[in-house]
This record gives C-alpha cells, structure tokens and sequence, in this order.
C-alpha cells in the first residue's frame, strides 16, 4: 500500500489540455491521443500510467458513487465492459473501500465523459492497473463523508466512530447509522482533501484479492457465485448490448462498403432494392479518403424498417466499384505479399536495437539457426458484429452503441454531424466482445452520418458477420526472420531478429512503413535474452488495407516467433527447452526498458515498472512444474510445449500437452498457465481472462486467418473465417496465479494471456510429431 | 399474417414468409435475447427451442416456425432444467462477455432435456455448435455437467 501514500498525484490540469494544443495529424499527436505516446516525448515533465492518458484520472467521490437513502450503494463504471468483468471488478474495489455490502451494491454505466470521468479509453490492459487508486481514493472519500456525518450527529468527534458493512458505528457505544440514513447529511459535505484520506490496510479488505468460484475446475466456495454485477441478467437474456437498443421509429440500415481500401462508388443500380419490402431508401454515403483513421469507408446503405430487408435490399443492388482510387491496394494479395516480405526479411533493414557484434558473433558460431515465421492478417470477430444507433435532433445527437473508446466515437459523431462535442451524448452499452475492433468507432460515425439524413428519427447500422470480417481493421501480418549463433556448447552467442509488418500508424498518416515505439515495444526491443551480441532491425512495410488493434497487438507474432526460436536453438543445442529458456533469461535481475530502447514500456514508469528476468523465470519454472516437464515423455504423438512472454507489464508463461492424433487432429489434453500480474484484485476474473486467452491463442495457432486476394478479404463468415470451437479447447485449463512479490506493480489482464499460446501449442506439436510449425495457421500443414 | 407461439404467448406479424425467425424475434417482437452472430447457423448465438429442439432462428423462416411452440433465452427462467443450467452458469462464472450465452443456454438446456446425465464428450458434441469468443468453453463444459448433477440430487 505504500505507493498510493506516496504517490497522491495531483491531476494534471495543464497537462490535459497538452494534447489538444498540438498540430493535429501528426504520428506522435495521433499516438499520444490514443495512449500510444512515449513518455520520453515529453521529457521535461514525464507523465506515467492514469496520469499520462488523455483526460488522466478522477477520484471525486461524488462522480462515481452515490448513495440512496434506503442504502444502495450505485457505483458508476466509466470504463467499456467487454466480458473482462470490469464493471463488477472496479465495484467490488470501490465497495470494499467503502465498506459496502456487496449485495446492496448496483452499478451505473458512464456515458462518454472524459471531462467528468478521465480516461474512458478502454484498451491496453489498463482498466484495473489506472483505475485501482483512484476507485479506492474515491470510495474512501465517501467513507469519510459518512463517517463525519455520523459523527456530526452523535455530536461526537470523527475518530470516535469507523465503518462497518453498510454502517458507521460509535466505538464508545452502541450507536449505529446505516449508509442509507446517513446518506442525505453526508451529500452536504465537502468532499475530503487527498491528504485526508486513509485507505484500508490489506487486513481489512474483504473483497479485494478474494477467490470465488472455480480454480482449476473446483469451487473454492461452493455457497457463493462469484460477483458478477451482470451475471443474472445475462443467463436471462436481459443484459443490454449494442445490438438490443429498442427505440420507437428506428430505422435499420445495412451498407454495401467498398471491397478495397480506397475505392469509391463507380455506379449503383438499385431498381431491384428498392422494391425490396421493407426498404425505404438507398444512401451513398462518401468515403473519406486516407489516412482511415477511425472514419466510415463510405459504400452504399439500404435503409429499412427492419434488418432484414435491408439485408435483402442490399443483396439486390448491383454497384460497380471504383477500384481505380485504390490505387495499389486493390491489387492486394497477401499470397504475395508474404513471399515479398519473406524475401526482404533476407537484407539488413532499420536498425532498433544493438549490442555487441553479432556479424561476428554469426561468422564465428560453431552452429547456426536460421528461421522466418509468418502471422497472417485476422479479424477480431466478437461476436456482437458492429452496431450502433444514433438519433440527429438538428442542434444535439445522442448515441448508444458498444465502443472501447467513448471518447473517440463523440468526437466522431460531432464531427460527422457538425456539432460540438458537447451537443452529443454517447451511451455506452455492453460490449459482445472487442477484442480491439470496437476501439474504432467508424461504425457508430456511419450511423451519425445516416441519421443526418433521417432528422429525428433513431438509425440503426448493422454489421453483418460478412461485413465485420471483411471490413475488419485487421491484425496485422508479420514475417519475422531470426538467426542465432551457437557456440560448440549450444550456448548462444549472436541474435539477429528482423521484422516486417505493416504499422497501425498508417491509420492515422503517410504509412511510415516501420513500426511505432510502442509497436516495437511490444515484445521485439523488448526481447529479454541474455546474449552477448544482438541486433534487432526493422525493415520496410507498407500497408495495404487497415491495420489495428487486435488483442495484444504486435505482441502476438512477436512472441510466436520469438518462442518458437528459442525452442529450435534448444534442439539444436540438444537442450531441454525449458533448461535453455531459463538460460538465455540469464539470472534474475531488473532491467530498465530504456537499456532495451524501449520508451514506451506500455506508458508506464521505467522505474516501477522494469523489466524484470526473475517473474519471467518464476512463470517458466511454474507452468513446467504444475505440468510435470521433468516427466515429460506422453507417449506417441503427444508432447509439451512451452512458451513465455511478458506484455502490458504483466508475465505469462504456458505449458501446452498435445496430442496428434492418426487424424492429424490437434487435441490439447492441458494447459497450465503461470501468470503474474502483481496483484490479481478479482482473481476469478483473472483466471477466466486467462483460459479464455488460451482458446483464442489455440485459434490463432490452429485456424484463424484472412487472406486478400485482388484488395479484397476472402474469408466471408465463421464457414471460412475459423475460430476455435469447444472441441478445440485444452481438455482441462489450470491457471496458476504467481505471486510477484511485495513490490510488484500491478500489470494488465486482458491481453497478456494470449501472446505465448500460439508458440507454446506449435512447439507441442512438435515435440509430438517433429514438423516444425513457421506459418500460421497450422490449418492442413500436418496431413 | 404470420402467427407464432413465442413463450406460451401469441402473436401476429405482419412480416414475409422468409424473413427469419431470428429478426421477427428481435426487430418485431422486441424479443432481443437470442442474438445475431453469422447469419449462416455456423455460431449458435440465435439458438431458440422450436418444440424443445435446439434451432439456428438465423436460418429458419418465420414460415417454418408457425404452429410450433417457439421458446425462448427470456422463458428458461421458468424452466426446470433452464434455471438450473442459468443457476450452474452463475455458479461457475461461466460467462465473459455474455454475448453468445444465451445460445449456449439453450443449446444446453435442450441437451439435458433430452440426456440427463452427459458425459464429457456428448457435452462437447452438443455444444460444438455454439461459439464463444471469449473462449469460456471450459466453464461451459463444467456448467452442463454441474447443471445435470443438480438433476441428479433433485
């Protein structure tokens, strides 16, 4: 608890407005707008973590809980709930500190605020690690009130009295005040200075830490049911996401997009959709041009009184696209494009990070190791497809729809509908998944823009699964050539690592064709081996379609090949795998990420936050023991895998048991998952954030994919798009929650689960079968 | 005209022949809990009981349902078997992001009514339909199981 005593920081008001002064367009002011800055931008004063993100961070009590007076307790959630349980989990902090009773607590949905409520941006497994101070200051505050509120009643001084649950108690008495009959006189208080504020200690939480329901297939407690504040109304069908947005007099539209970034409309003939029962109109709708940003593609829209004619009425549309506006990207095939990369990854590119000699380390080597792995695009597909619904009154709009970055998808309605930020409400519904897809609100300005057109009436835009997959902003494809040098002990001498993917900072500008600080920061300069000579380089890339966010990012094909490598230099050092990580990890110790040139460290504070080689070797050591590596023959055609990796500043390691069978079938009989993210606030969530990390991991090894061929996705829905299916899972999941030590900080959740899955699964089916595994999918490549 | 049973409850729609069962649900009745996923009955989220079989609404022509009792995520609460599988899904912390949960409920309520007492591999083959992005199938597995063990006791 110490850092929060010692690190009350004072929001910044100077620096929130910092950003907005700046030149827009930018790569650095569209990085920083997005969280992406590195800190060292900004070197006179940096700004880590909450503090560091556009419209930092609030701890008023009165903006995030309210109490009535018949005791509930509601706790406003500012930030996007996508299934990592973040609305109940910050509750149940806010409550503990409070002293609230948990089943007298109800939670409220923020709207987009970043003015009232801070950073809504809900992306880089930050939502727990930035918001956990400022909730429990909050709820200490209002603890606060109503204690000085029970004490001003008695007429006794405020250190006579403490919080119980739901109650504040005279110690000298037996006098007691529920939070509901203190709630009135405790709102006409001033909210308490920081400096006033006590937070509980560690002993007097009663939430906070607690495991609930199942670890590793046995309930903890089998009289309680985790927490979940939406639990009953999704096993009910009640639960609100995007897509059941009921308004009278909606209109419901889908649109036909073009099928290459940048084309336009050649011609429409929509003689046949309008006669279309249901249909009301046909809208072209302008694309904007490039850079993409976060802006709809433009296409043509079917406008109906129900979904499904406008479906139809777009199935009868017949347009000739204008392919010429694309320019090169309409002749994206990512066939070719693979070979053209994996060819470049042959000569020397940009150079990011270096030490040591490795030409040398290379010529002298007594072995060398060369390999190049391939990621190929995949869309996110959550499966709530994209949805939106907006209303235009003429001077105001409102918005409902389930986005990751409300305040992006504000300034996008405004923009589209020429208001001012102020004039738009945007309601923040549930998310069916995000998974980084609904970071971009391009979805909710398609609304905006039709409901121009259909002043006062509600306009709902509908994604098909067709649509999500071809118009995803997709996971970006990777080649990534490694070469090691071994001397004649296998011990590695020289690491030469080139990557080549498009960069997300195409979105926002001329494509730099290399990759951004924190792009490169997650998992390539960050590489933690301890060799004597190593180069990193990163070699042209240009984009060809729009790249994004895909959970976990660039760390996905960074640790794939990374740890795929690791485990071929093992053979051919004739090592045990898990003996030849632990020694290219070297020996326990903190290494600031600025030494790997790495000045983004996921926003973070070099100095709390360093990379640190003991929690990778205490991952590794746990997954191998929980999944016995020491007797690690299974019998034919099964084997262990192992994999590693350290992102958004949290540590996972994986150990995988796979069969496969005479069938050329992959069946995952185990994984054990070691992870540690400093303190796990809402264990059970944590461990579901994990397992579910996993199944998607085992599809991004085994059959997520989509290919472009002539500019255009080729996949169309789940038929060709795969993602894992239950068959697919690991017959059994064991999650291992590491403890970091004291003085480990608090990491994310959500994504660093999923980096080490694939290469840990394709090092199993190795160590099962002998067939290396370099391309993804695996898809056919076993028989 | 098209006339359903939905929930013990009729109904007349004023919609076409085609249009399928899960947009009269969600876009006519204002019934939103069985979801849109893919369109192509490859995902499980529409999955409702059409005389107590699991059905993709997606794929099924409101045409096709008439004088068939269409049953609902919104009725399992009054459902034996439902609420057992709602009660071992909150007791398992089953759900993620909750989107396709509703399928999966159905998919499984349907399955304990027809075999009470599953094993591991006929829970896999019947829930094989329904996917979760989330990846909560694990929980899933344990939850029918759990849910049919309740039966077992009662």
């Amino acid at each position: 608890m110490s850092r929060l005593g010692d690190s009350v920081m004072l929001a910044n008001v100077s620096r929130r407005h910092f950003l907005r002064g700046l030149a827009a367009g930018s790569a650095f002011v569209m990085a920083a707008r997005w969280g992406l800055a590195t800190a060292a931008e900004d070197a006179d004063d940096p700004k880590y973590g909450a503090d560091a993100m556009p419209g930092g961070w609030v701890d008023n009590p009165n903006v995030f809980i309210r109490i009535d007076e018949d005791g509930t307790v509601t706790i406003t959630n500012h930030r996007a709930e996508m299934g990592q349980g973040i609305r109940t989990s910050l509750a149940l902090v806010a409550a503990d500190e409070l002293g609230a009773d948990w089943d007298r607590v109800e939670v409220e949905q923020a709207d987009a605020d970043q003015e009232k409520y801070g950073n809504q941006n809900t992306d880089g497994s930050r939502s727990m690690r930035h918001w956990y101070e400022p909730m429990r200051r909050a709820a200490a505050g209002a603890r606060l009130m109503l204690e000085r509120a029970a004490a001003d009643q008695w007429g006794v001084p405020v250190d006579e009295v403490e919080t119980r649950v739901h109650e504040v108690v005279h110690k000298n008495s037996d006098r007691k005040l529920g939070f509901g009959e203190l709630a009135r006189a405790a709102r006409e208080l001033d909210v308490p200075e920081r400096d006033e504020l006590e937070l509980k200690a560690d002993s007097q939480l009663r939430y906070i830490g607690r495991e609930t329901g199942p670890v590793n297939g046995k309930l903890t407690n089998t009289d309680t049911r985790p927490p979940a504040i939406d639990g009953e109304d999704v096993v009910t069908g009640k639960a609100r996401f995007g897509a059941d947005v009921q308004m009278d007099n909606m209109l419901y539209a889908v649109i036909a997009r073009p099928p290459a970034l940048g084309a336009g409309i050649g011609s429409v003939d929509d003689s046949d959709a309008v006669k279309v029962r249901g249909v009301e109109k046909i809208v072209r709708l302008d694309g904007t041009g490039m850079p993409a940003l976060f802006n709809p593609l433009g296409g043509v829209a079917v406008v109906a009184n129900n979904t499904w004619a406008a479906i139809q009425g777009r199935e009868a549309l017949a347009i000739e696209w204008d392919l010429e506006s694309a320019g090169d990207n309409a002749g994206y095939t990512s066939d070719d494009y693979r070979k053209m990369l994996e060819e470049r990854a042959e000569s020397p590119g940009k150079v990011i990070r270096e030490s040591g000699d490795v030409e040398k380390a290379l010529e002298e080597a007594d072995k060398t190791v060369t390999a190049t792995y391939y990621m190929p695009h995949m869309a996110q597909a959550p499966m709530e497809p994209p949805v939106a619904i907006v209303q235009f009154n003429g001077d105001s709009a409102e918005a409902w729809a389930p986005i990751q970055h409300p305040r992006a998808t504000r300034e996008g309605v405004a923009g589209a509908l020429g208001l001012d930020l102020e004039k738009v409400t945007v309601h923040q519904t549930l998310l069916g998944g995000g998974f980084g897809r609904k970071s971009k609100p391009d979805f909710v300005i398609e609304a905006a823009m039709l409901a121009k057109q259909f002043e006062g009436r509600p306009v709902r835009v509908q994604w098909t699964r067709e649509d999500d997959i071809h118009h995803a902003y997709f996971h970006a494809v990777s080649v990534d050539r490694l070469q090691a040098g071994l001397d004649k002990d296998g011990k590695a001498t020289g690491w030469l690592h080139r990557t080549l993917s498009p960069s997300i900072g195409s979105l926002f500008a001329e494509d730099p064709k290399h990759k951004a600080d924190f792009e490169l920061g997650m998992g390539f300069n960050t590489m933690p081996f301890d060799i004597p000579a190593i180069r990193l380089e990163n070699p042209e890339a240009a984009a060809h379609t729009r790249i994004g966010w895909f959970r976990a990012v660039y760390n996905l094909p960074h640790a794939w090949a990374i740890q795929s490598f690791a485990a071929e230099m093992a053979e051919a050092a004739g090592r045990d795998h898990r003996d030849y990580l632990l020694e290219l990890l070297g020996e326990s110790r903190q290494i600031s990420p600025e030494e790997f040139k790495d000045g983004w460290n996921y926003g973070e504070n070099p100095e709390v936050y360093p990379i640190d080689i003991g929690r990778m070797r205490a991952v590794v050591e746990r997954a191998t023991r929980e999944a016995n590596w020491d007797n690690k023959d299974r019998g034919e055609r099964r084997g262990l895998g192992l994999a590693m990796h350290h992102s958004f500043v949290s540590y996972t390691a994986i150990v995988m048991d796979v069969e496969v069978n005479d069938d050329n079938e992959v069946i995952i009989h185990r994984a054990d998952i070691a992870f540690d993210c400093g303190k796990a606030v809402n264990p059970e969530r944590v461990r579901s954030q994990l397992e579910g990390a996993c199944v998607m991991g085992i599809g991004i090894a085994l059959q997520s994919e989509v290919s472009f061929r002539d500019g255009k996705a080729e996949q169309d829905n789940f038929d060709r798009y795969l993602i894992p299916r239950m068959e697919n899972a690991p017959r059994e999941v064991h999650v291992h929650l590491v403890d970091g030590g004291e003085d480990a900080p608090m990491g994310g959740v959500g994504e660093p689960g999923l980096p080490p899955v694939a290469p840990a699964l394709c090092n199993a089916i190795y160590a099962a079968t002998g067939k290396r595994i370099r391309r993804l999918p695996v898809g056919n490549q076993l028989g | 005209m098209i006339n359903l049973t939905i929930n013990g409850q009729e109904h007349e729609l004023d919609v076409p022949d085609d249009m399928p069962l899960l947009w009269a649900l969600r876009d006519v009745v204002k019934l939103t809990g069985t979801k849109f996923g893919c369109g192509i009955a490859q995902c499980g989220a529409c999955t409702v009981h059409l005389d107590g079989e699991a059905t993709r609404s997606c794929v099924t022509p409101v045409a096709k349902a008439e004088g068939k009792a269409i049953t609902t995520i919104e009725a399992m609460a009054d459902d034996d078997v439902g609420q057992r599988v709602q009660q071992a899904w909150l007791e398992l912390g089953v759900a993620q992001c909750g989107y396709c949960q509703g399928g999966q409920i159905m998919t499984a309520t349907a399955l304990l009514k027809e075999n009470s007492n599953p094993d591991g591999a006929e829970i896999r083959d019947a829930m094989n339909g329904n996917l979760c992005r989330c990846g909560t199938y694990n929980r899933i597995e344990a939850a029918v199981a759990r849910a049919a063990g309740m039966e077992d006791k009662s």
